[in-house]
């Protein structure tokens, strides 16, 4: 018997998750998609993320094979032009036609682009796609000034890709008088507004744009009340559009405002068609929120399957972080005294507004707007969703409790009931989640999501998700870690804790008292980085020389060909012309190549292990000392010139840049950190590509955290502003020992910030806050690491044990490596190739 | 077991690196001698690790997997067998381990490769 041929028109989120959703329920049925953009469904709710380096790849849906896999047929790039409801036919823009027993519209929306005169100029963009960002991309690199028409959830995140496009002037315009005004009330505007503007976003509220200026390409925009604004391109962000078209044009049913018009079953006016997602219109509503329209795509697969679902409508919280900035609604966000009371509460110091609306007999949460911390967001929705009946001081579920040790919102998760809806556009209550965890089928967050699905559709979930699973676990009596390798049963962090308790000071003593066998190349530069790190001893001392990493053992690194690399510190890249001469006569008289390196001090290459201490005694008699180059700790903070001689500099970032380079040389780290210091904005010093980078305000110095060039570059976020000295040197303090006291091994600053849950508004509330209450223990072990600073190299050349061990035969301590081979290039030698294998 | 009948005096007992390895001279070959202390056991290889003709083996980590006694280069961290000279890491390519033996506080090495 020839199977029902379901046809379903569009192939967007929720086309994929209808036929995911049918695919798990039954084989039956064939199943043709026809898509009209060039790829397979992708991932549009993290468009912009496309911005930052994922690919299209990386946000589809699904992989290359998943819809042969599936037995589904899947059309690209060739839209339905028209259907043919008697026939039962659609008909493709490339002329073919094809039976359908069921038709489904997945069509979604397009932008809706508002009649303004001028809008088809050339630099006017909309938002949509993928090929509108490619698009935007292309035009942004010749744009100066963009602005963004539409102040909602969208608009902000096109202006946030703009911003990260590099234009240097983005503003938005929006026809309400407040932003994301669906979402959120005046008083959060004003508050989201002011912490927009600190990012250097100009909002316009009030405005109505009456044209749309330029001669073939747009130069500026009119608004009524007579202002304009020279801008170079325009993004449309103005709302949505259901694409009803093709409906319309067959005699389906569609709403006066648009929309295919269906009921709770989604079914249309045409019972063997059905629309699903934000082209649907239910009782007067487009859902335009992931989270129905998957809810959507499982009423109507169960319903196929046999089923009986409804779709009654859907809760329209969100929360996202837009720039940054936590934005969250949820329940009832806007309904006011006396239909309930509300409590608010407002720092406008740190940004923050949080709103909740209770019941009148302070019951139930009825709704609130957070902006500015929403931690607190998947609780409420929680309480509000459940009707838990609120603690008797409801004020602590937006303020934390004060005063006691219970956190707030009473039993928070464990008070949830299993039916409690954890990830909304999955459709997992918290009992999938918990049984997923207890049957023992997944005991890390990859598992899970793969195994329930949850948090794989906005992601908002993550957390509390993450939360539940460690509670499960814990109630069973495990808990996840990452061990080291076989010798060590432990955590990085772990082991740092128990190496302080016991007071141990050497590899071998580490593995007899807490590890196992014979150690390897794992545990044991990971156990030297810890050492180092506690107690700042000589690192080659009490036999940990031979559990050094091979840069660490003979404190410089091991280059191609088997010779090393001398590299003095030149603190903030500043250097005497003296000093400079030294350098130039050792790496003559030793035969050393020379090249300046890109954190500002100089690089001697070709160095033969027997030199090495003889180099670095005429090194260090003249004033220089180890500039670390082998260790993972801390490299340079590179300087701009600053207020000394530019006409710019608004203070001294030399000055800084060597004290600071000066109080954290020789730190041991879980890897290596950089740092830099600019005079002014112009940010000559590159310090937002660093570890922990310094920009000079008016007022004092922005510090900016866990920026990375390197293969995967990140810019730094900005952990604190206009700060004095101390306060900014304080909060490196506490950064650093975080850092770590925590990071996994060979973890860089900004993966490790990447993993936070929390992320750098957590970091933030530990480092400046002190959430943690460890800020005095850090500063004070950080004096300890500073005040036990000794060069190395120092040290090195004087101890006769250790510099005995820099020569390459045991039995012929003069005799040079002769398989070491340099050649000429330009003047200096080279290391040869690679010798072929 | 093979005879040996060339030792090497490659260096006296204390000259030796706890833990760790030295590279011993040996006409144009270079031999690295690791004293496993921890292990009571020396062990002698190439000094070149095969993956990168590098001389640089004796400036390599050692350890163990499992029971395996190994050591790691230090270019790419390429790790072979002690004992058997065999590469752990995946990889074809094997090194040759020489018979170590002890007399009167001085080392000696086989120069005759183990087979």
């Amino acid at each position: 018997m020839k199977e029902p041929q379901i046809i379903v028109i569009g192939n967007g989120m929720v086309g994929y998750k209808f036929c995911e959703k049918l695919r798990s329920k039954t084989s039956s049925f064939n199943l043709i998609v026809f898509g009209e953009e060039p790829r397979r469904a992708y991932d549009r709710v993290h468009l912009s993320e496309y911005f930052n380096g994922k690919t299209a790849d990386d946000l589809s849906l699904s992989t290359e094979n998943w819809y042969q896999e599936q037995n589904i047929t899947l059309f690209l790039n060739n839209p339905i032009v028209k259907i043919d409801r008697e026939l039962q036919k659609v008909y493709t823009a490339s002329g073919l036609d094809y039976h359908y027993d069921i038709l489904v519209f997945a069509t979604g929306s397009g932008a809706f682009v508002p009649n303004i005169p001028g809008i088809d100029k050339e630099g006017v963009f909309v938002y949509r796609t993928i090929e509108d960002l490619d698009l935007i991309s292309g035009y942004a690199k010749k744009a100066k000034t963009a602005s963004v028409i539409g102040g909602g959830l969208l608009g902000l995140e096109a202006a946030k890709a703009l911003i990260d496009l590099g234009i240097e002037k983005t503003s938005i315009i929006e026809f309400a008088p407040r932003l994301m005004p669906r979402q959120i009330d005046t008083a959060g505007s004003d508050m989201l507004k002011s912490k927009l503007a600190d990012l250097g976003l100009q909002i316009h509220l009030n405005k109505n744009t009456t044209s749309i200026e330029g001669d073939g390409r747009i130069t500026a925009l009119k608004f009524s009340d007579d202002t304009a604004l020279d801008v170079d391109m325009l993004v449309i962000s103005a709302g949505i559009k259901p694409r009803d078209e093709l409906a319309k044009a067959c005699g389906i049913e569609v709403g006066p405002r648009g929309g295919i018009v269906v009921d709770e079953k989604m079914q249309t006016n045409d019972p063997a068609v059905f629309a699903i997602g934000e082209c649907a219109l239910y009782d007067g509503m487009i859902y335009g929120l992931i989270a129905p329209g998957y809810e959507m795509a499982e009423v109507l697969a169960a319903n196929l399957c046999e089923g009986d679902k409804t779709f009654t409508g859907f809760d329209m919280s969100t929360k996202l972080k837009l720039i940054g900035i936590d934005v969250a609604s949820f329940g009832d966000n806007f309904i006011t005294e006396p239909d309930c009371r509300t409590i608010i509460f407002e720092n406008k110091h740190k940004g923050v507004y949080k709103r909740i609306n209770v019941s009148n007999d302070g019951q139930y949460l009825l709704g609130g707007i957070l902006i500015g911390d929403a931690t607190a967001y998947n609780l409420l929705l929680q309480t509000s969703n459940n009707r838990i009946v609120l603690p008797e001081n409801p004020e602590e579920l937006i303020l934390g409790a004060r005063g006691g040790s219970e956190p707030a919102g009473g039993a928070g998760i464990t008070g949830l009931p299993d039916g409690a809806l954890i990830c909304s556009c999955e459709g997992v209550s918290k009992g999938d989640i918990c049984s997923a965890v207890a049957d023992g089928s997944c005991e890390n967050i990859d598992d899970l999501k793969k195994c329930t699905k949850a948090g794989t559709g906005c992601g908002g979930c993550l957390p509390m998700v993450k939360d539940l699973m460690t509670y499960t676990l814990k109630s069973q009596g495990k808990y996840i870690k990452n061990v080291i390798c076989e010798h060590f049963n432990y955590s990085r962090q772990e082991l740092f804790d128990l190496i302080h308790i016991h007071e141990l000071k050497s590899y071998d003593e580490v593995l007899d008292a807490l590890g196992k066998n014979d150690g390897c190349e794992v545990c044991k530069p990971l156990v030297s980085s810890l050492l180092a790190s506690l107690w700042n001893e000589m690192i080659l001392k009490k036999g940990n020389g031979v559990a050094q990493d091979s840069n660490d053992r003979f404190l410089a690194n091991i280059q191609k060909g088997g010779s090393y690399s001398v590299v003095p510190r030149v603190p903030g890249g500043e250097i005497t012309p003296d000093k400079l001469i030294v350098i130039g006569e050792v790496a003559k008289k030793y035969n050393l190549y020379t090249k300046i390196t890109g954190g500002q001090r100089i690089d001697m290459f070709g160095a033969h292990l027997n030199d090495l201490p003889i180099i670095w005694e005429e090194l260090i008699a003249a004033g220089f000392e180890s500039g670390h180059a082998y260790g993972k700790g801390l490299r340079t903070v590179k300087s701009c010139v600053g207020s000394t001689w530019c006409r710019f500099g608004l203070h001294d970032s030399v000055s800084f840049a060597i004290r600071i380079e000066e109080r954290y040389r020789g730190i041991r780290a879980p890897h290596k950190f950089k740092s830099a210091v600019s005079g002014c904005i112009r940010e000559c010093a590159e310090a937002q590509s660093k570890d922990f980078g310094i920009i000079a305000t008016e007022k004092g110095w922005n510090l900016y955290v866990c920026g990375n060039g390197g293969s995967k570059p990140q810019h730094a976020l900005l952990l604190a502003t206009d700060l004095d000295s101390e306060t900014c040197i304080k909060y490196i303090d506490r950064f650093l020992m975080f850092y770590i006291r925590t990071a996994d091994p060979l973890t860089r600053t900004a993966t490790w910030l990447n993993k936070m849950e929390g992320g750098i508004d957590y970091l933030r509330n530990v480092i400046i806050n002190d959430s943690l209450g460890m800020a005095a223990q850090w500063e004070n072990e950080i004096e300890n690491l500073i005040a036990s600073y000794k060069c190395e190299w120092k040290e090195a050349v004087e101890n006769p044990a250790i510099r005995k061990r820099f020569s390459h035969f045991v039995n012929a301590p003069e005799d040079k490596d002769p398989t070491i081979e340099f050649v000429e290039m330009r003047g200096q030698k080279r290391t040869a190739e690679w010798k072929t294998v | 077991m093979n005879e040996q009948s060339n030792w090497l005096a490659a260096c006296r007992v204390e000259d030796a690196i706890e833990n760790g390895g030295v590279c011993v001279k040996h006409g144009e070959d270079q031999i690295a001698l690791f004293y496993f202390t921890r292990r009571n056991e020396w062990y002698a290889t190439q000094n070149e690790c095969p993956h990168k003709k590098q001389m640089a083996l004796s400036r390599g980590m050692i350890g163990s997997a499992t029971d395996e006694p190994k050591v790691a280069c230090p270019f790419h961290k390429k790790t072979f067998s002690l004992s058997t000279g065999e590469c752990l890491s995946g990889d074809e390519c094997a090194i040759k381990t020489y018979p170590v033996k002890i007399e009167n506080g001085t080392v000696y090495i086989g120069t005759t490769p183990k087979s």
